[in-house]
């Protein structure tokens, strides 16, 4: 299994896991606070690529990421995002504040 | 009533049975030869109201969750039950954005998903004796489930 939290300099990844429901949200919100308190992050990068399922568990914890970088003076953004999760973004409207980039699949290349 | 077929799962308001849950469900509704889309648009109504059960019927204490799902020709019907503390006014514990825990990271999204992505909801809830949400979906409307 890879890594939950990468830190590289300022930036922090985080890979999403197959499903962010309220029980992987809270383990990713304690940890990531946890790195997010001391380690001068400027930057947190939500990593979809593996992610089949989410539901608005998952919505309150990147709202709550971005408020913290927010305060901070930081940015997020959210990377290789799958269609359903897309359409859980686009629906919550949270796309509006974090940028997202869209996995590519076979039939856009 | 020939054309029916029901299954009813109860177990700990645990997070770590969110998963399990939503999987049960969409497992029963396979034999509607659901799409992909629709297996995953269940999926999520559940797991918002399994979440709703577990953080505010029961403020994380362990009591039990009751899925109730009944299959009619092509009709989903997914009823979710808790016995805890109620809701005072489920008209606005419906509307989109409103939540009672935002310290917690509640989006306020849960019953928006469900409405979203189910074509009935329906909440029933009594302060001090519990919240039954009751959905139904059209699922697979392409073949015969009894055939």
């Amino acid at each position: 299994m890879e890594e939950l939290f990468q830190v590289r300099g300022s930036i922090l990844t985080i890979r999403i896991p197959d499903e962010l429901d309220h029980h992987s949200a809270e383990t990713i919100r304690e940890g990531s606070e946890r790195i997010l308190e001391n380690q001068g992050i400027r930057e947190v990068i939500f990593d979809f690529r593996d992610t089949q399922f989410m539901d608005s568990s998952g919505i309150g914890m990147l709202m709550g990421r971005y408020r913290s970088m927010n305060q901070m003076g930081g940015t997020v953004k959210a990377v290789h995002v799958k269609e359903r999760v897309a359409k859980i973004l686009q629906l919550s409207g949270i796309f509006k504040v974090i940028p997202i980039e869209l996995e590519k699949s076979w039939g856009d290349v | 009533m020939e054309n029916t077929n029901e299954m009813t799962i109860e177990f700990d308001s645990r997070s770590c049975n969110e998963g399990f849950a939503r999987v049960a469900v969409a497992a029963f509704c396979t034999q509607l030869n659901p799409t992909l889309e629709e297996v995953a648009d269940l999926k999520t109504a559940v797991s918002e109201a399994i979440t709703n059960a577990i953080i505010h019927a029961y403020d994380e204490g362990v009591h039990k969750i009751r899925i109730e799902c009944k299959i009619v020709d092509h009709d989903m019907y997914v009823t979710i039950i808790d016995y805890g503390k109620g809701i005072q006014d489920v008209a606005k514990a419906m509307e989109p954005l409103f939540t009672t825990k935002p310290e917690m990271e509640r989006s306020g999204m849960g019953f928006a998903f469900m409405e979203a992505f189910m074509d009935e909801v329906t909440v029933v809830s009594e302060p001090g004796v519990g919240t039954q949400v009751h959905m139904m979906k059209h699922v697979g409307c392409g073949s015969s489930p009894f055939e």
